[in-house]
C-alpha cells in the first residue's frame, strides 16, 4: 500500500504533543507532554492519536482516552479543543475530518477536552454529554407514534422550507459549540433542532411548547446563555448558523405571550 | 446431526401472507402490555425505530448503546437514501417490481417471503419518517424528490441530499427521546451488551458492561431484540464505525442462536483508496455519485498521465461498455468486482488501485451549482481526505468492505433459534440474499423496527407461556459470572502486542483470503492462520488499564477475540459455498465473461450455524430456499 491518492504530496512530521490527563471527573487533570515521531501527513487527527496510544501501550503508560466512532464526520462522537479551537485549526471540519497536513513539523499541539460545566470529564478528553440527551427528550420531537402517518406527499413543503429545515437538522449534537462559548451555551444546539422543526409544517402543532421546554431544560442542566461572542458558529463542523439562534429567540419570546 | 430449518413463512399467496400473518398473529391488549418487559440491543435505525414504537405501544422497554447516545449509532453514516415503491415517478415501479428487484439483486439467495412484505412496508416508512419531520428532498413544487440508484430501472430512491442515513436515524432518535421522556424507555448510554442469557430454552436477559465505571449488571426481560449492525470490522479497514463488532451476535451465537451466511459480505464499490499502514477506517462515496458520474480507466496499462491529458478515445468507461442496459448503475457487486479486474490487469491509477469517477461531463451538462446542490458534502468530504478538488479532477476510488449481508438466522417472525431472541436490521442475514442493493439497508432497518416486530413479538408474547424472571436466578449469575472472567483473562495475558495490531493483522488475513476474490487454497489458508493469530492473542496481547474503568483497550481487545472466532466461522463458509453468488465470488465458479455463476441445484440455500461448544466445532443446517414466484436465471445487467 503506497502512499495516498496520487497528490505526491505526503510528508513525515515529527511533533510535541501537549495532552490534558485526567483519570475520572474526580481526580484533577494536568497537561502532559509527549514526542511524536514519523507522522504522516496523510494521516487524520485520531489516527495519529492513535498511533500516540500503541507508543504508549509500548511505553507501559496508560494510553490517552478520547472519543470517536464513525470517523467520517457524522457521528458526533469525536470532539476536543486543539491549539485553543474546538474541532481543531480547519473550518467546518470534525477532529476526525482534520488530518495532519494541517500542521507543521516541529509543532507542539495542545489537546484538551471540551470544557463546560454541563459537560463533565470522563477520562482525558472523552466527556459526559448527557444533558443534549435530556435537552431533546424536553422537547425535540414530533409528537407522533408509529402507523396512521397521512401520505409523505399529502403536506407539500416549499423547497426553500424544506432546505432551510435541512440546513438547522445537519447538527451532529457533538458539543463543539458549547465548548467555544465563553459562557458555555449551548443556544446553537438548542436553536438547531428549534429551527429544523419550525420552518416544516409538521413541527407546528407542538412549536410554542417545544421551544419552551427545551430552554427550560437547557438552563436547568447549567448552561449558558448566549452574549452573541459567535465563537460557536466559527467551530460548528457543519456550518450551523447564529441566525437559528436569533430565530429561537424570537420562537421564544412568542412562546412567552 | 444437521436439520432443516423452518422459516415458518404463511401459505398462501405471496401478496396475501402479511396481511393473513397480522390476523393470525396473538395480540397483546393495551393493558396488559406493561407487564411486559423487553431489552432492546443497539440504537440504529431497527434498534431506536423498534424501542421507540414498543415503548409507544406500551411495552416496559430498556434500551442499550455503546456510544455515549443513541444517536450516534452507525445508521447516522449512510448517505445516498432509502428506497420506497411509491411510485411518484410514474415510471413503472411497484411493490412487485421493488420485491423483484432487491430478489434478483441479491442474486435469488434471499426468502421471498421476507423481501416482499419488505417492499410492501417501504411506502410506510416514508410516510411515517415525513410526519417525524425528517427534512428528505423536495422539488419545486413541494413534492417529495427521488433519485436512482444501482440494480435499478426506476427512481425510487428518497434521500436527504448526501444524509439520509443521519436524518433518518435523527427521526427514529427523537421518537425514542420522546418515549425516554414518558418513561416508556429506559435508556442505558456507553453500555455494551456481552452475553446472553437463555433460562429454560428461552432468551431472558443481557449481561451488559457499563463502559464508564467498568460494572458488569444484568438485565432480565421477557423478550430480547439484538439490532446491533453488521460484522464488516472483522476485515479491520471498512466503511463501518469504529465501534461495531460483531460481539452481541456472537455471544448470542455461543448460546445457540444460528449465524447464517457469514461468509456474504457485500464490498462497496465507491469508497476512497487506501492510503497507508496507519489508516484506521475507509469511507464511502455513496452510490448515488453513480447517477452522475462515470467509471473509467485508461484502455493502456501502465498510462501514467494526468485524467486530463488522456483523450476520450483512450480512455475505458468500462461498466457502460460491458453493461449497455444499467451502465454505471449495475448493482454493487458487479461495480467492484469489474474494478478490481480492470485493476488486476495494470490500468488502475493513482496508486495502481484505483479507477476514476469523473464527474466533468455532468459538469459541463448541468453546470458546477447543480452538481454542488446534489453531492456537495460528500465533494467537500472527499477533498478533506485526499487535497484533490473532485470538481476539476476525477475522483478516485476503489472498492471497500461496506456491509454484511449474513447474520443470525431468523425466521419469518425475526426470531432466531433462541425463542425469545429476535434480530432485526444488518444483524440478522434475511432480506437481502448475497448482495444488498444501494438504499435498501435505512428500509430494511426501519422496515424492521417500526412495522414488523410491533407484530411478531406481541404474536410470541402473547401465544408464549412465560415464567417469571429475575436476575437473581442461577443463569444469570453464570453469565455473569463468565464475563468477568473473560474480562479478567483479557487484561492478565499481559503480552507485548496490542488489540490494534491483532486486529490489523486479523483483517489482512480476511482481505487476502476472504475478500472480493476467494478460491480454495486462499480460504484454506485462512482456516489455518486465524486460529493461530487466536491462539497467539490469547497468549501475548497486551492490554493496559483495569476493569473496573473507562478503558477503551479493553473493549477492543473484547471485540477482537470475538472477531477472531467469527472469522474462522466466515471462511469456513466460504469454502463449503462452492458456488459464486452476488458478493460471495469463488474465481473457481464463473461464466466465460467473468460473471458470478451460482450452482442452483446444490446451493440454492441458507446455510446456518450452530456452535457445538466442542472446539468451536459448527454444525451446517440448512434452509432450503423456496421460489415460488420468481425465475432463477443468470442474472443479467447488460
Amino acid at each position: 500500500m503506497g502512499s495516498v491518492i496520487a497528490n505526491g504530496h505526503s510528508k513525515m512530521l515529527n511533533l510535541t504533543l501537549q495532552v490534558w490527563r485526567q483519570k475520572n471527573a474526580n481526580t484533577k487533570g494536568r497537561m502532559e507532554e509527549y514526542k511524536l515521531k514519523g507522522v504522516s501527513t496523510d494521516m487524520s487527527f485520531l489516527e495519529m492519536l492513535d498511533m500516540l496510544n500503541e507508543q504508549l501501550i509500548k511505553e507501559g503508560k496508560d494510553p490517552v482516552a478520547f472519543d470517536h466512532d464513525c470517523r467520517e464526520g457524522i457521528c458526533g462522537m469525536c470532539g476536543a479543543v486543539v491549539n485553543g479551537y474546538a474541532h481543531g485549526p480547519d473550518e467546518a471540519t470534525t477532529l476526525c475530518q482534520t488530518h495532519m497536513r494541517s500542521f507543521s513539523d516541529g509543532e507542539t499541539i495542545t489537546i484538551e477536552p471540551w470544557r463546560a460545566k454541563a459537560f463533565p470529564v470522563i477520562k482525558d478528553l472523552a466527556v459526559d454529554r448527557t444533558s443534549f440527551e435530556r435537552i431533546i427528550e424536553s422537547g425535540g420531537y414530533v409528537s407522533i407514534g408509529t402507523g396512521g402517518a397521512p401520505d409523505g406527499n399529502a403536506i407539500p413543503i416549499p423547497k426553500e422550507s424544506a432546505d432551510k429545515a435541512m440546513d438547522a437538522a445537519q447538527c451532529i449534537g457533538c458539543g463543539a459549540c458549547v465548548a467555544a462559548c465563553p459562557n458555555a451555551s449551548a443556544m446553537l444546539f438548542v436553536s438547531a433542532k428549534v429551527s429544523h422543526l419550525a420552518n416544516l409544517p409538521q413541527g407546528q402543532v407542538e412549536r410554542r411548547d417545544r421551544v419552551s421546554n427545551m430552554v427550560r431544560a437547557m438552563d436547568e442542566l447549567g448552561f449558558g446563555n448566549c452574549t452573541n461572542h459567535g465563537e460557536c458558529e466559527a467551530v460548528c463542523p457543519k456550518e450551523i448558523k447564529m441566525e437559528n439562534i436569533a430565530l429561537l429567540n424570537r420562537e421564544y419570546f412568542k412562546a412567552l405571550v | 446431526m444437521a436439520t432443516v430449518l423452518d422459516s415458518k413463512v404463511p401459505s398462501g399467496p405471496l401478496g396475501e401472507k402479511w396481511e393473513k400473518h397480522k390476523f393470525e398473529s396473538k395480540l397483546v391488549n393495551p393493558a396488559n402490555r406493561r407487564k411486559f418487559s423487553v431489552i432492546v440491543v443497539g440504537t440504529g435505525l431497527a434498534g431506536a425505530s423498534a424501542a421507540a414504537t414498543l415503548g409507544d405501544m406500551g411495552y416496559k422497554v430498556k434500551a442499550f448503546c455503546f456510544q455515549d447516545s443513541p444517536r450516534r449509532a452507525h445508521s447516522i453514516a449512510a448517505q445516498g437514501g432509502i428506497n420506497a415503491a411509491k411510485n411518484y415517478r410514474n415510471d413503472g415501479d411497484s411493490i412487485y417490481r421493488l420485491f423483484y428487484d432487491t430478489i434478483k439483486g441479491g442474486d435469488y439467495r434471499a426468502r421471498e417471503a421476507n423481501v416482499h412484505r419488505l417492499a410492501q412496508v417501504s411506502v410506510n416508512i416514508i410516510d411515517q419518517c415525513v410526519a417525524q419531520g425528517v427534512p428528505f428532498a423536495r422539488e419545486y413544487g413541494g413534492l417529495l424528490d427521488n433519485r436512482s440508484f444501482g440494480g435499478a430501472q426506476v427512481s425510487r430512491t428518497f434521500y436527504a441530499r448526501g444524509q439520509t442515513g443521519q436524518q433518518l436515524l435523527l427521526g427514529a432518535y427523537s421518537a425514542l427521546a420522546r418515549q425516554i421522556h414518558l418513561k416508556n424507555v429506559e435508556m442505558h448510554t456507553r453500555s455494551e451488551m456481552l452475553d446472553l442469557v437463555v433460562v429454560n430454552g428461552k432468551a431472558r436477559g443481557i449481561i451488559t458492561r457499563d463502559l464508564t465505571t467498568g460494572k458488569v449488571e444484568r438485565h432480565a426481560a421477557d423478550a430480547v431484540l439484538l439490532c446491533t449492525g453488521g460484522y464488516g470490522n472483522v476485515f479491520f479497514l471498512s466503511t463501518n464505525a469504529q465501534g461495531c463488532n460483531v460481539t452481541a451476535t456472537w455471544r448470542a451465537h455461543r448460546k445457540g442462536a444460528f449465524m447464517a451466511n457469514p461468509c456474504y459480505t457485500q464490498i462497496h464499490p465507491t469508497c476512497i483508496p487506501v492510503h497507508g499502514e496507519d489508516q484506521s477506517k475507509l469511507t464511502l462515496m455513496s452510490e448515488s455519485l453513480r447517477n452522475d458520474g462515470r467509471v473509467w480507466v485508461p484502455k493502456k496499462a501502465g498510462d501514467k498521465r494526468r485524467p486530463e491529458d488522456i483523450p476520450e478515445e483512450e480512455r475505458d468507461y468500462f461498466l457502460e461498455r460491458k453493461y449497455p442496459a444499467f451502465g454505471n448503475l449495475v448493482p454493487r457487486d458487479i461495480a467492484s468486482r469489474n474494478a478490481k479486474e480492470v485493476c488486476d490487469e495494470g490500468r488502475g491509477v493513482g496508486e495502481g488501485q484505483a479507477v476514476y469517477m469523473d464527474f466533468s461531463h455532468a459538469i459541463k451538462r448541468v453546470g458546477e451549482n447543480v452538481i454542488r446542490d446534489r453531492y456537495g458534502n460528500l465533494f467537500d468530504m472527499y477533498a478533506k481526505i485526499t487535497a484533490e478538488n473532485p470538481y476539476k479532477t476525477p475522483m478516485q476510488i476503489y472498492p471497500a468492505v461496506h456491509y454484511t449481508m449474513g447474520g443470525l438466522w431468523v425466521d419469518y417472525n425475526l426470531q432466531s433459534t433462541i425463542p425469545g431472541l429476535f434480530v432485526l436490521g444488518e444483524a440478522n442475514f434475511s432480506d437481502h440474499g448475497a448482495n444488498r442493493l444501494g438504499a435498501s439497508a435505512l428500509m430494511q432497518g426501519l422496515a424492521d423496527g417500526y412495522f414488523v416486530i410491533p407484530y411478531t413479538l406481541g404474536n410470541y408474547l402473547g401465544g408464549t407461556k412465560l415464567d417469571p424472571v429475575d436476575a437473581n436466578a442461577p443463569e444469570f449469575a453464570a453469565a455473569e459470572n463468565d464475563v468477568n472472567e473473560r474480562v479478567n483473562k483479557l487484561l492478565s495475558v499481559k503480552g507485548n502486542k496490542t488489540p490494534l495490531q491483532f486486529h490489523k493483522e486479523l483483517g489482512k488475513i480476511m482481505w487476502n483470503e476472504c475478500g472480493m476474490a476467494r478460491n480454495k487454497a486462499g480460504l484454506e489458508k485462512a482456516l489455518k492462520a486465524i486460529p493461530a493469530l487466536r491462539d497467539e492473542f490469547w497468549n501475548t496481547v497486551k492490554v493496559s488499564g483495569e476493569a473496573g474503568e473507562f478503558n477503551q483497550q479493553l473493549e477492543r481487545a473484547g471485540r477482537v477475540a470475538d472477531f477472531l472466532e467469527f472469522g474462522e466461522l466466515f471462511a469456513k463458509d466460504a469454502l463449503i459455498r462452492e458456488e459464486s453468488c452476488g458478493g460471495h465470488f469463488r474465481e473457481e465458479h464463473q461464466t466465460e465473461e467473468g460473471e458470478a455463476k451460482r450452482d442452483d441445484e446444490n446451493f440454492a440455500h441458507v446455510a446456518a450455524y450452530e456452535w457445538t461448544g466442542k472446539n468451536g466445532e459448527q454444525t451446517r443446517h440448512v434452509e432450503q430456499l423456496v421460489f415460488e414466484n420468481v425465475k432463477l436465471t443468470q442474472r443479467s445487467y447488460k
